[in-house]
């Protein structure tokens, strides 16, 4: 996946060149370790600012909403999938487009890797599948796989479904994943254990709003947490307003999500937000064989009907 | 000013005696990281921490808070009539406090605390409050505090300095509000270690790696800094989300919000952000600040150029870090500041 | 300690719909204990937190004038959840009142000055104090020459509609009341926008005159340039802002315009001070 920069670069130049594109989106390299920032390149002589590593866990499909240039846009298999959903959704029109895909290996967990190294983090270097970790005289190695995202893990669509051009071959997509192990867990609990596991997982929740804000489908003008008339939750930390954000941010997603990961990985605290998501997605792929995002063809479950449909109340 | 030896040994000890008339808050890892919490008997602060992952700020000044109370029954006596809601202003004490996180609240005391107006809760808590700062014997990569107006072992803001001597903790009274505490713990072993913390303090100073340049902040017009054409590519990947104004120790802005429920409501405040739409959103619809680059241009304006200009005694950033180890997109005070005093309107020929 | 936060209770005397599309209204409020009253001492061109329990509280300038003794009058539009509860309520409710907050019109400055003052559509109520203010008999002396020009869309639409009536008939204020457009036979008065008006009725500019001006973004826009090509220094061009606000207090932080408060540094500004401001309000 390192070798996929200089590609990236040559692309971006030329298309900027030729002013196929007004501007690159893309990431730079971050003043932390495990951070890069999302930006724009708009002229050809900057292109070398953009990177690529294991820390663009960001997805930038969330730049592209009702943006009017004509954008180049770097894309891996979740952001492609969520540029389609864009597309879909009219956020954005297909041929302001240029999607410069990206065969993804998946992305590193940086909650993960800070909780697995007792010290402060100096600097952190990625080889082919390994992962240095060096603080103030120390240093531990990790092979990558120990420390992808959780969404990366279980991905199985690495590969950009959208795309005008690709860096690299496509990667191979990993096969025999149990996607919902997690949520089946959660499924078997009982009412009140599940409450409790809700209450346990949030009670970090600081209502900054930074997974609804990382994540390219919380476009709505006005979010319903934000409305007044009528106020439908208070703003308070009150436990009950904070679950209530969450499950019913999930609801919106419904149909929608690619468990991109962005929201976990911008979450300060470290909330296992993806769980409430991911429930969703697997009743969309269990019910209606769906998996968002995949074709520009489709239209997502939630806004169409068939007379096949599993649920009796619509019939 | 007196310095007192506490061995380790007595620690435990002590603090458990202060909790007879004190509230004791102190850092605890809960989860992956550390935050601040009241102590439970028997149970002691971890100093085994850079620094929390919240700021401290919360015990002065928490993230929701009951102002006022009334009665919606029409058939009681002052129903819709606001009062005060009762509260805990016994002394508590909070242990553990990096030095940086005890002088913002000085910072963050100009706003409520002003000649015009005093906001009682803030006051009340703050003055209930006796701050044991532990010296940062290791600070991080992110910490830029003494380029920020303080430093590792800072003591503005503080009653008590602590600094961990390995055995044993010197800890210097800063104020009379430390000694009594002191006292109240039972510790009272005077020694004679100015030279050590002062070697230390150096050490731990040079440790710094990070740094702003604040200088030129001041001498610079409003609105050219405003104006400056580096705000949009600055605010580009920017989300708005609250997380550097909800983890900084000095962010200081609320929403009032009543809530009833039933025939008995509440006036409260909440944190509120700037970088959120709804914070200065008009009721006709307007919105001085609608896009991504106003909001994000206004909290770094405000914490390095408004701020400055109106205490005239520096930035409202105390270098802890945070909002730079938190950032969900990695946008960090440190490059915008630097932007900003550096920053030279370009005169026209013409 | 005197916590800022805490309205004093009000009863509400009486509500008079202003506007024939009945989105104002004014509300007569009196305090529940004397002693409040006393230590609500404002001068015009303030404002103050309007509080409904249960509901929350409202920026709203005070359209009452000193001078006027016993009773604290606002008008209000229908704009949100606080203004809508207000519509809805009836005399005799309780309610609470916290102020009076921000600074006022420079009363020091305009003294012994002609005062020109320029107001449209509902922003006319902490006018209507100064104008108020100013022709009470102890305080007219201290005045020269006060013109006013005020304008509405219609005739229905204008506020405070028989004070008007009245302060035309008066000799000691030069009335121009205008209306954007009528259809109404028996109007008697201007037809045209206010900045026209304002060209054609306003006198010149020079160091004794002082213009006061409120309306919406569109007339203030429009009227600006009138003033300067009248002469006005931009000293001599007085505004007052509408922000969104909480505290009123220059605490909660949403107010601000550059490192000025509008809620309490404000509102009240003159152009040369807003020129040196940040353009974001």
């Amino acid at each position: 996946m390192l070798g996929y920069l200089t590609k990236i670069w040559t692309i971006s130049e030329r298309l900027l060149k030729e002013s196929k594109v007004d501007m690159v989106i893309g990431f730079r390299k971050g003043t932390v370790p495990m951070m890069n920032e999302p930006c724009v390149v708009k002229s050809p002589e900057n292109v070398k600012e953009l990177v690529w590593d294991s820390n663009c866990g960001i997805n930038l499909a969330n730049y592209l909403t009702d943006r009017k240039e004509k954008i180049a846009v770097i894309a891996k298999g979740c952001d492609s999938r969520n540029i389609v959903t864009h597309i879909i959704e009219n956020k954005i029109k297909r041929d302001q487009l240029f999607v410069i895909g990206v065969p993804c290996k998946g992305m590193i967990d940086r909650h993960k890797i800070s909780s697995m190294f007792e010290k402060e983090i100096i600097e952190v270097i990625e080889e082919e599948n390994k992962i240095i970790v060096r603080g103030n005289d120390c240093e531990k190695i990790f092979k990558k796989a120990e420390v992808l995202q959780e969404n990366c893990a279980i991905c199985i669509h690495r590969n950009p479904v959208i795309y005008d051009e690709l860096v690299a071959e496509p990667v191979k997509e990993q096969t025999d994943i149990d996607r919902y192990k997690d949520v089946r867990r959660i499924e078997e609990m009982q009412v009140e254990e599940k409450n409790n596991f809700f209450d346990e997982t949030l009670s970090a929740c600081i209502r900054c709003y930074a997974c609804r804000n990382a994540c390219p489908l919380c476009y709505c003008p006005t979010c319903f947490v934000d409305e007044s008339r009528p106020q439908w939750l208070g703003k308070s930390i009150d436990p009950v307003d904070i679950k209530t954000f969450h499950l019913l941010r999930a609801f919106h997603c419904a149909g929608r999500c690619t468990d991109c990961g962005a929201c976990q990985r911008a979450c300060p605290m470290g909330i296992n937000v993806r769980i409430f998501t991911k429930k969703l997605e697997k009743d969309c792929f269990e019910l209606y064989g769906w998996e968002a995002g995949m074709s520009l063809d489709e239209r997502p479950p939630l806004d169409t009907y068939r007379p096949d449909d599993p649920e009796d109340f619509i019939k | 000013m007196k310095i007192i030896r506490i061995d380790k040994k007595n620690w435990a000890g002590g603090l458990e005696k202060l909790k007879g008339s004190y509230r004791l808050f102190g850092p605890v890892k809960d989860n992956e990281f550390h935050n601040f919490k009241r102590l439970d008997k028997d149970e002691l602060p971890d100093f085994n921490y850079f620094n929390t992952r919240l700021s401290p700020k919360s015990i002065i000044y928490p993230q929701s808070e009951i102002m006022l109370e009334y009665e919606l029954d029409e058939n009681k006596e002052n129903h819709h009539v606001m009062k005060e809601s009762k509260k805990d202003y016994s002394q508590r004490v909070v242990i553990g406090i990096r030095p940086c996180d005890a002088s913002a609240f000085l910072l963050v005391k100009r706003n409520f605390d002003t000649p015009e107006y005093k906001d009682p809760y803030w006051i009340r808590s703050y003055e209930a409050t006796t701050f044991v700062g532990l010296a940062c014997n290791n600070p991080q990569a992110t910490c830029f505090c003494t380029s920020a107006g303080c430093g590792p072992f800072y003591e503005d803001g503080l009653d008590v300095l602590l600094v961990d001597a390995g055995d044993h903790f010197l800890a210097k009274i800063i104020s009379s509000k430390g000694e009594n505490l002191l006292e109240a713990a039972g510790w009272d072993t005077e020694t004679d270690a100015d030279e050590q913390i002062e070697t230390m303090k150096q050490e731990a100073e040079a440790r710094i790696t990070s740094f702003v340049t604040t200088n030129k902040l001041k001498d610079k017009k409003i609105i050219d800094l405003f104006d400056a054409p580096f705000w949009e590519e600055v605010a580009f990947a920017c989300i708005n989300c609250g997380t550097c104004t909800y983890v900084c120790p000095t962010c200081w802005c609320f929403d009032i919000q009543d809530e009833a429920y039933g025939l008995c409501g509440i006036r409260m405040r909440n944190w509120d952000s700037c970088m959120f739409p709804l914070f200065t959103l008009h009721g006709s619809g307007h919105n001085p600040r609608s896009t991504n680059m106003q909001r994000v241009r206004q909290r770094f304006m405000h914490k390095l150029k408004y701020y400055v200009d109106k205490y005239n005694d520096g930035i409202q950033c105390v270098g802890c870090g945070r909002c730079i180890r938190l950032c969900p997109v990695n946008i960090d005070i440190r490059k915008i500041c630097n932007m900003m005093n550096s920053y030279e309107v370009q005169v026209t020929s013409d | 300690m005197q916590n800022p936060y805490l309205p004093y209770p009000v009863r509400i005397e009486e509500i008079i719909t202003e506007t024939e599309d009945k989105n104002l209204k004014t509300f007569k409020l009196v305090f529940l204990n004397p002693d409040d009253q006393e230590k609500f001492l404002y001068k015009a061109g303030q404002f103050a937190e309007l509080s409904v329990a249960g509901k929350g509280e409202v920026p709203i300038g005070i359209a009452s004038s000193p001078s006027e003794k016993g009773y604290l009058m606002f008008t209000i539009n229908k704009v949100g959840l606080v203004t809508t509860t207000l519509h809805c309520m009836k005399p005799g409710d309780i309610m609470g009142i916290r102020g009076p907050l921000g600074n006022s019109y420079p009363w020091d400055i305009l003294k012994g000055k002609n005062v020109v003052i320029i107001g449209g559509g509902f922003a006319f109520t902490t006018l209507r104090s100064a104008i108020v203010y100013m022709l009470d008999p102890v305080n007219r002396p201290n005045f020269k020459k006060i013109h006013v020009i005020y304008g509405a869309r219609s005739p229905g639409m204008l506020l405070y509609k028989d004070e008007l009536a009245a302060w035309e008939a008066r000799d000691d204020i030069n009335m121009h009341i205008t209306v954007d457009s009528t259809e109404d036979p028996t109007w008697k008065y201007n037809v045209g926008f206010v900045p026209t008006i304002t060209e054609q009725k306003a006198p010149p500019g020079n160091e004794d005159t002082y213009a006061i001006i409120c309306g919406p973004p569109i007339m203030i826009k429009f009227t600006q340039p009138v003033l300067d090509r009248l002469g006005y220094c931009h000293d001599k061009i007085i505004m007052s802002l509408e922000m969104r606000m909480k505290c009123g207090i220059g605490m909660c932080g949403r107010c601000n315009i550059g490192k000025e408060f509008v809620c309490k540094d404000g509102p009240v500004f003159t152009l040369a001070q807003l020129n040196e401001m940040p353009k974001e309000y």
